[in-house]
């Protein structure tokens, strides 16, 4: 096995070793981490020992049982959600009119549409606290919505942009020719077939806005706090295990999306 | 003949209508990214344009003060701190992600898939789910530091957290798969026929790595390179988190004119700096590698 | 170039991919200096033995031998030999003087002498003056000389080549196909040259090697692998021609009740086998021609089919099998016949080749 060539040019596997275990090592820095948390967050101690002393879903009680924590998560969802629907809608079609559009104008216009990811976040959001602070939309859930949509659009505009690459747009004309309009091919023929990318992008838009930080922390209180800003706060001031199981469903979450979003894309050979 | 020149005048006609509903058209695609550009233009152009104008202002008077000020001490040293956190994790992001996007091209298709699900895996985790993981680590009463306790290697706990090293650890962890992703897609588009060439030619599998290889990378290091120096330049949450107040970076410094100051004067000049900052760094990586090279890559 | 050119050996090679066989226990002496191409429909293994020989494929079992050397084990850096990549594989980053420097410079050749080969290369493909550019900047025939030249720049003693010109358009690839042959004429390498097609092979090359499912079916030269094909699938392979099923007994070839003369004696023993008729061969026997030397078929004109330089007669015989009459259609000729007109089709003895059927 460890003579066998690995490349073309006969490389062996076992002149490889050392880029096998570095590769490997770097992968564990880069997953096990964020893995450890996991047990972490069933430790029936305060303290942070690993492993765990004994065993316990108190700090999973402790999230659950929580108003402060429970309505933060509330508002998270509620936004991350609205963030998904809207961020979609808007990057799609920027995206398919980008894709149509012939005019050299509108590729520069594809800039404008990458800047929210190109603009540091601070400066987004002391930008946006200080519009919102005049339009009484801090600490209200529209203004989280607004300002996470405008950070999602870019993932949504690129992933839709990618999908529609691999499109062939002459199926449009074809309905087009078959006496359909414009919106009704797209609808039609088009969003159907490129729907793996639109809802990557959508997944995408929806976990940008869910652990989007910067910008709530300065616009997301009272009321509306996020779950973001609360575990923020929370991590500055003291080390409560709760995170721990707070952080243990997110993973879980986060890995359900990835793979959702992988298995769609292997599955239909990326479309 | 009259049909002719008939033909030749209703054609003339037409050519205006035509033109015209050309342009309808146009305008009705244009429409489709109207809701975007103008959600972008309040919510991000418009607020910027309005500190622009804040950092020269105080009271009613146009100033410098506010710039002058970043010449103090206090923020030449939070820039410097912030120039070399963000080289130094560029550096250790070029080292350890040029040979996982290698090796991901070396191998099979299944197993590169594999390799990207690992490579993605942080990507899709919180920032802040990474961040408490790093403090649970290497905070001096944090799992690793108990552990080298417990095995006796170390006789006081190691400082590992609440500094730069903690900071450049966790930043670190960040940005490594956004150095990886670009690098990848450039190293894929590099056919295998080249390095057989290279081999064929007389060179040593070391020679044609180096004098192949490594130079039809460079497009996607240098993507890679962009995007995780201009990330490391504006970052906050991180260096907030895991700099135990130790580590001042220019976002922080922003940060803390906003919340604690209200002086939204120096928040502003500290932000216009910083922008400008980050658009040198693209302008210049993009005369470099050329700008259609760039934006395809991100 | 000065150099005498190596002779290739290839002993007992085979290649198993899990149960497929790309190559079976294949073997091939090359001589010095001779142009050799390996001929075979895609899968064939053709593309697998010119990798085994450049060391990109380790075979499992199997010799293979540049004059003396026995190389099998050789890593390909170390090799030596030119090889032309079916898509030239030009290095992207380097000028064309850049890229016919390469394996000069990996040599320690100096730096004048390097500047001067260069110089010679371009000059031998007809790209002077070149040096400078970009490859970027080729079109798809430059690219495929400075691939050339860059294969030879440092006088290997074998030169490989994976269809490289495949990728150029009809009339282009036909020019260069006369190229490369006057290239190799003039430098005389032993040239092992991969392609699937059959007009190609057989304009460029001193041997064609026909491959097929990972065996040689037969080694020959162009005009005896045309002319002498020794199986159904070289005939139908190579060149066009149809098959009219023919009972075999001793030396005597039967084909519709009617006894036919043959160019040679069957070499295989096979009750039932095919005539293998090219269409070129075959001519409208006109009346009161003197027919001797021929064997004569009687049929009816069904259409004529004009396709530029030749035109196609198709003709059906009684039993129902169809073949066709290619004519050329110089002015010169004789008239074609109409269609529907009763004709005899006449084909020389010498013409007349059979071939067992393969099950």
């Amino acid at each position: 096995m460890l003579s066998s060539p690995a490349t073309d040019t006969q490389i062996t596997h076992g002149r490889r070793l050392w880029l096998y275990v570095l590769v490997g090592l770097i992968l564990v820095f880069l997953v096990v981490p964020s893995l450890i948390i996991i047990p972490l967050s069933f430790s029936s101690s305060r303290l942070l020992a690993f492993p765990p002393p004994g065993w316990s879903l108190r700090w999973y009680e402790a999230f659950f049982g929580s108003l402060e924590w429970r309505s933060a998560t509330v508002t998270s969802f509620s936004a991350a959600f609205l963030t998904m629907i809207l961020a979609t809608a808007i990057g799609t079609l920027a995206a398919y009119s980008l894709r149509v559009s012939q005019s050299r104008l509108f590729q520069a216009a594809f800039i404008v549409f990458l800047l929210p990811m190109m603009i540091p976040a601070i400066l987004i959001a002391i930008g946006v606290f200080l519009l919102y602070a005049q339009l009484g939309l801090n600490n209200t859930l529209l203004g989280i919505v607004l300002a996470h949509t405008v950070m999602a659009i870019p993932f949504v505009v690129i992933t839709v942009a990618a999908g529609l690459r691999s499109y062939d747009m002459n199926q449009e004309m074809v309905a087009r020719s078959l006496g359909a309009s414009r919106p009704w091919a797209f609808l039609t023929i088009t969003l159907p077939q490129i729907k793996i990318s639109v809802i990557s992008a959508a997944l995408l838009a929806f976990i940008t806005s869910l652990d989007e930080v910067v910008i709530a922390l300065f616009i997301a209180g009272g009321d509306n706090m996020t779950l973001t800003k609360r575990m923020f706060n929370a991590l500055r001031d003291e080390i409560d295990p709760t995170i721990a199981a707070i952080s243990t469903l997110l993973l879980l979450l986060s890995a359900i999306l990835l793979a959702t979003s992988q298995f769609l894309q292997k599955g239909s050979g990326r479309r | 003949m009259a049909a002719v020149a008939d033909y030749i005048s209703k054609a003339g006609e037409n050519a205006v209508e035509l033109k015209a509903q050309a342009r309808a058209e146009s305008l009705k695609l244009a429409s489709l990214t109207l809701p975007g550009l103008l959600i972008i233009a309040v919510i991000v152009l418009v607020p910027i344009a309005w500190l622009f104008w804040l950092s020269f202002r105080s009271g009613d008077a146009f100033t410098f003060e506010h710039y002058e000020r970043l010449l103090h001490p206090s923020y030449l040293s939070s820039l410097q701190t912030t120039f070399e956190l963000s080289f130094l994790v560029t550096g250790l992001c070029i080292v350890l992600g040029y040979p996982v996007a290698y090796l991901m091209t070396q191998v099979r298709e299944r197993m590169a898939a594999l390799l990207m699900m690992f490579v993605l895996f942080p990507v899709w985790t919180s920032l802040l789910v990474r961040c408490y993981a790093w403090l649970v680590l290497l905070q001096r009463r944090g799992i690793v530091n108990n552990w080298l306790l417990d095995v006796g290697l170390i006789d006081a706990p190691l400082r590992l957290m609440h500094n730069f090293t903690g900071t450049t650890i966790g930043m670190v962890h960040i940005m490594l798969p956004f150095m990886v992703l670009p690098l990848y897609a450039s190293m894929r588009a590099i056919s295998r026929d080249y390095m057989k060439a290279a081999a064929n030619l007389g060179a040593s599998p070391v020679q044609a790595f180096w004098q192949i290889f490594v130079p039809l990378s460079l497009p996607g290091l240098a993507a890679g390179i962009i995007i995780v120096f201009v990330l490391c330049l504006g970052f906050y949450v991180t260096p907030a988190l895991l700099g135990g107040g130790r580590v001042m970076m220019w976002s922080m410094q922003i940060e803390r004119n906003v919340t604690y100051y209200s002086d939204w004067g120096a928040a502003s000049a500290l932000g216009v700096v910083l922008l400008v900052m980050t658009l040198a760094v693209l302008w210049l990586v993009g005369r470099v590698i050329g700008f259609d090279k760039m934006l395809g890559a991100k | 170039m000065g150099q005498i050119s190596l002779p290739i050996t290839i002993r007992n090679v085979t290649k198993a991919y899990g149960g497929f066989r790309a190559l079976d226990n294949v073997s091939l002496d090359v001589a010095s200096g001779e142009f050799l191409t390996l001929l075979g429909p895609s899968g064939s293994g053709k593309t697998t033995l010119l990798n085994v020989l450049a060391g990109f494929i380790r075979p499992d079992s199997g010799k293979v031998l540049f004059g003396e050397n026995d190389i099998t084990l050789t890593p390909p850096h170390k090799r030596d030999i030119g090889m032309v990549f079916q898509n030239y594989a030009l290095f992207p980053h380097m000028t064309v003087a850049g890229n016919l420097a390469y394996p000069l410079k990996l040599r320690r050749v100096s730096r004048a002498e390097i500047e001067e080969r260069v110089r010679r290369a371009l000059d031998i493909v007809q790209l002077s003056g070149f040096e400078d550019r970009h490859v970027d900047q080729l079109s798809g025939g430059q690219k495929q000389r400075v691939a050339l030249a860059r294969a030879i720049i440092f006088e290997p003693r074998v030169v490989l080549m994976d269809e490289p010109l495949s990728a150029l358009d009809k009339k282009l690839r036909e020019h260069m196909q006369i190229e490369v042959r006057h290239l190799h004429q003039r430098l005389g390498m032993t040239t092992v040259y991969v392609t699937h097609d059959q007009r190609e092979a057989l304009t460029m090359s001193d041997r064609i090697a026909v491959i097929d499912k990972g065996r040689f079916r037969q080694i020959d030269k162009p005009r005896d692998i045309y002319e002498r094909p020794r199986s159904r699938f070289i005939a139908e392979f190579i060149g066009e021609s149809y098959f009219l099923p023919v009972t075999v007994s001793g030396t005597e070839a039967v084909f519709g009740g009617q006894k036919l003369r043959l160019a040679e004696t069957p070499f295989s023993t096979s009750p039932s086998q095919f005539l293998v008729i090219r269409p070129e061969k075959l001519k409208i026997v006109t009346t009161g021609e003197d027919t001797s030397g021929l064997n004569l078929f009687r049929g009816r004109v069904k259409e004529l089919v004009y396709q530029g330089e030749t035109l196609l007669i198709s003709v059906e015989l009684p039993g129902g099998e169809e073949i066709g009459v290619r004519q050329p259609t110089s002015s010169a000729a004789p008239p074609p016949p109409e269609a529907g007109a009763e004709v005899v089709v006449g084909l020389a003895f010498d013409d007349t080749i059979i071939v067992p059927d393969e099950n």
